[in-house]
C-alpha cells in the first residue's frame, strides 16, 4: 500500500514512515501545503495521511481543494485539535476518518486498511483469490490452510493483485506500490517478486498479460 | 455601595424636606408680621374706641376704680384688657382680666412691658380735654400662642401627607430606574461564554453610554479569550504533536525485531525529549511573563556579562562563533537583568540556531549606543514571514528541528515587560537576521564604569 503521510514534526514523521513501513506499507513524507499538493498531483496514492495544523496553512484546505477536483483517495486526518466541532469540520471537509494525537500505531495502521479497503469498494476484511486467502492486517497469506511465507514486497505485490480481481496491473502501478519516492528501482525487480510468489502460490496463480502486466487468475 | 433608587430616594426626600422646612419658616414670619399688623391695629382702633365712649371729664376724685365685666371668657376672647386712667395717675376703670398695675408708662402711643410676669403690648391715648388715660394692652405670649396654632395647622396636614409623598416618590424612582433594571436583568440572566453586545437601541441615553462601554467591554474581552483559545490550541498542537511522535517511536522500537530500527526510534526519542522539554521550558518562561510578576527595580548590569552567561549555560553550536563587542562589558546599562537574560538568551539561542557551520554570531551596541544588535550568518527570514515570526507557536517554511515557535514571542513580550523593543530585520550587506533591542533607558541614563 502506497501512503502519502503530510506532517511537519520530522521525528512524527520518521515514526510514521518506519512504523507504517513495518506493516507493509510504502510511505512517502512532506511536510507541507505546497508538497503535498505537489504530491497529489504526480501520483496516486492508496491512503493520506494529513496533518491539520501545516507551517503554510492547514490541511483541510488541501483536503477540499482534493475533494473539489475529484481526487477520491482516502484520506486519514491526524490532528492535535480534538473537540468535536474539529472533527466534524474534518469529517465533513471530506476527511474519511480523523485521528486525535497522541495515537496508537496499530490503530493508525488498521484504520488506514479500513478506509483504503471501501475506497476500492471491499467491506471484508480479507482478500480471496480461490484457495487462497491474504490477511492485510496480519500481512500474512494461507493457501488451502498452509501458511506461505512472504517478503514485505512480495506480499505488497500479492495485495495489489488480490484487491481487484480480474484487474489487470501493470509493471510501473507495481512498482509505485513498492518503492517511495527516494528508494532506487531496480530494473527486473517485479519480475523477481512475480517469480518467487509463483514459486510459493502455484505457477498458475498469476497471469501474465503480454505488454500489460500481471493480474491473479480466478480459480 | 448603597443602591441607585435609595440614594434617589433619599436625596429627594432631604430635597423635599428642606423646601418644606423653608416654606414653614418663610409662612411663620409673614404670618407673624401680618398678626402683629393686625393685632396691633386692632388695639389702636379699640383704644380710641374706649376714649371715645368715656363720657365727659372724668373726675378726678372717684373714690374706687370701676371694673367692667366681661362674660366667661376662653381662648383668644380674654385678649384685650383695658384701663382707663386720670391724667393725674388715678386708676378709673378697668376691664375685668385687666391687672391694677398701670399697664404703661406716660408716653402714649404703642409700648412693652412685663407686668405681673407677664409680657404685654400696648397701646396709650392720652386725652387731654377729658383728663383720661387710655390704656389697652395685649398678653404677647397669647399672640405667639396664636401664631403657633396657625402653624400647627399647616403642619398636621403635611405630616398626614409626608409618608404618601414618601411611597410616591419610591413608586416613581422604581418605574424610572426600570430600563437600568432591565439591562441589569438581562446581564444577569446571561451566561459566563455569552459575550453579544446588549441591545442599547431602547435604552434612555443616560444608559445608553454605559451600556456602550460595557459592549466595548465585552468585545475586548471576547478578543481577549478568542485569543487565549488559539494560544491554548497551539500549545495542545505543539504538545501533542511531539508525544504522538514519541510514541510512534516507543512502538516501533518495541515492535521491530531489526536492532537499526531500533537504534534509530531510540534516538528519535531521546532527541524530542530534548525538543519537548524545551518546549515545556519556553511555554513556562512565556507564562511567567504573561502573568506579569513584578519587575525588580532596575540595577546597571553588563549586557556582555549576560550573553557570556547564556553562553555558558546553554552551550554553543560547535562551528559557530560568537563575538561580543567589548564595549557591552564596559558600558552598564540599568534595567531588571532576570528579564533583559531572558530576552537576550532567546535571540542568542535563535542566532546560534540559524547560524551555519562556521558562521559568526556578533553582538554590539548600535551606533548610537541605544540599542543591543545581535547578527547571524543564517538564512534569515523571508519578506513575507518577517510579520509573523512574533506570534506564537509560529514557525516559518524554513523551520529548525529544535525552534519551539516561541522564542520571538518571549522576547517581544520580555522586553516589553522592562520598555524595550524589538527590532528586526535581515541584514542588508547580506545573508543573516539582524535583531535589535532599543532601550530608552540607555539614551536617558548611561552610566560608564
Amino acid at each position: 500500500m502506497r501512503i502519502l503521510v503530510v506532517e511537519d514534526d520530522p521525528i512524527l514523521a520518521d515514526g510514521l514512515k518506519v512504523g507504517l513501513g513495518l506493516v507493509g506499507a510504502t510511505v512517502d513524507l512532506v511536510g507541507c501545503c505546497v508538497d503535498a499538493r505537489s504530491a497529489l498531483a504526480a501520483h496516486d496514492f492508496d491512503a493520506v495521511v494529513l496533518d491539520v495544523m501545516l507551517p503554510d496553512g492547514s490541511g483541510l484546505d488541501v483536503l477540499k481543494e482534493m475533494r473539489a477536483v475529484g481526487d477520491r483517495t482516502p484520506v486519514l486526518l491526524l490532528t492535535a485539535l480534538d473537540e468535536v466541532s474539529d472533527r466534524i469540520r474534518g469529517l465533513d471537509g471530506g476527511a474519511d476518518d480523523y485521528l486525535s494525537k497522541p495515537f496508537d500505531l496499530d490503530e493508525l495502521a488498521a484504520r488506514i486498511r479500513a478506509i483504503a479497503r471501501r475506497a476500492e469498494g471491499r467491506a471484508a476484511p480479507l482478500l480471496v483469490s480461490g484457495e487462497l486467502t491474504v490477511d492485510p492486517a496480519a500481512m500474512s497469506a494461507v493457501l488451502g490452510g498452509a501458511e506461505v511465507p512472504l517478503s514485505r514486497r512480495e506480499f505488497a505485490v500479492l495485495s495489489l493483485l488480490m484487491e481487484r480481481p480480474g484487474i489487470i496491473r501493470s509493471k510501473g502501478e507495481i512498482e509505485d506500490r513498492l518503492y517511495g519516492w527516494h528508494e532506487e528501482v531496480e530494473s527486473n525487480a517485479v519480475e523477481v517478486h512475480v517469480h518467487n510468489l509463483r514459486s510459493k502460490i502455484g505457477r498458475a496463480a498469476i497471469e501474465t498479460v503480454r505488454g500489460l502486466g500481471y493480474r491473479m487468475r480466478n480459480a | 455601595m448603597i443602591s441607585l433608587r435609595r440614594r434617589l430616594f433619599l436625596i429627594l426626600l432631604v430635597a423635599t424636606g428642606v423646601i418644606w422646612l423653608s416654606a414653614v419658616i418663610w409662612i411663620y414670619q409673614v404670618s407673624r408680621a401680618e398678626v402683629e399688623h393686625v393685632l396691633d391695629t386692632r388695639l389702636q382702633e379699640a383704644a380710641r374706641m374706649v376714649d371715645s365712649l368715656v363720657a365727659g371729664h372724668m373726675p378726678s376724685s372717684a373714690p374706687e376704680p370701676v371694673v367692667i365685666p366681661g362674660g366667661e371668657t376662653t381662648g383668644y376672647e380674654r385678649q384685650l384688657s383695658c384701663q382707663i386712667w386720670s391724667l393725674e395717675g388715678r386708676l378709673i376703670a378697668r376691664s375685668a382680666g385687666a391687672p391694677e398695675e398701670q399697664l404703661a408708662g406716660p408716653a402714649p402711643g404703642f409700648s412693652e412691658r412685663v407686668v405681673d410676669g407677664e409680657r404685654w403690648r400696648i397701646f396709650t391715648v392720652d386725652d387731654a380735654e377729658k383728663g383720661v388715660r387710655v390704656m389697652i394692652g395685649d398678653r404677647l405670649g397669647l399672640r405667639d400662642q396664636l401664631i403657633a396654632d396657625l402653624i400647627k395647622g399647616l403642619l398636621w396636614p403635611t405630616l398626614l401627607v409626608a409618608p404618601l409623598l414618601g411611597l410616591l416618590i419610591w413608586v416613581s424612582l422604581g418605574r424610572g430606574l426600570r430600563p437600568l433594571g432591565d439591562i441589569t436583568a438581562a446581564l444577569k440572566a446571561r451566561d459566563a461564554e455569552d459575550m453579544r453586545p446588549i441591545d442599547a437601541s431602547h435604552a434612555p441615553e443616560e444608559i445608553r453610554p454605559l451600556a456602550n462601554a460595557l459592549n466595548a467591554l465585552f468585545a475586548k474581552v471576547e478578543a481577549a479569550r478568542q485569543q487565549e483559545r488559539e494560544v491554548t490550541a497551539f500549545a495542545a498542537h505543539e504538545l501533542k504533536t511531539p508525544l504522538a511522535g514519541l510514541k510512534t517511536q516507543t512502538q516501533i522500537a518495541l515492535a521491530t525485531s531489526d536492532a537499526e530500527i531500533r537504534d534509530g526510534a531510540l534516538r528519535q526519542i531521546l532527541s524530542s525529549v530534548d525538543r519537548t522539554t524545551r518546549l515545556v521550558r519556553q511555554l513556562l518562561v512565556l507564562a511567567k511573563l504573561d502573568a506579569g510578576s513584578p519587575t525588580l527595580p532596575a540595577s546597571p548590569v553588563s549586557l556582555g556579562d549576560i550573553i557570556d552567561e547564556i553562553g555558558t549555560i546553554g552551550g554553543t553550536t560547535p562551528g559557530c562563533r560568537v563575538v561580543v563587542d567589548p564595549m557591552l562589558y564596559d558600558r552598564r546599562v540599568p534595567t531588571d537583568r532576570e528579564i533583559l537574560t531572558i530576552a537576550l538568551r532567546n535571540l542568542h539561542e535563535n542566532a546560534v540556531q540559524h547560524s551555519p557551520a562556521g558562521g559568526t554570531v556578533t553582538w554590539r551596541f548600535t551606533p548610537d549606543g541605544f540599542g543591543v544588535v545581535v547578527e547571524d550568518e543564517g538564512p534569515g527570514i523571508d519578506a513575507d514571514e518577517l510579520p509573523h515570526v512574533r506570534q506564537r507557536f509560529y514557525r516559518g517554511r524554513s523551520r529548525s528541528p529544535v525552534g519551539s515557535g516561541l522564542g520571538l514571542a518571549i522576547v517581544e513580550v520580555a522586553s516589553a515587560r522592562i520598555g524595550w523593543s524589538l527590532y528586526l530585520e535581515n541584514r542588508p550587506e547580506g545573508p543573516g537576521l539582524r535583531a535589535e533591542l532599543r532601550a530608552p533607558a540607555l539614551n536617558e541614563a548611561p552610566s560608564q564604569v
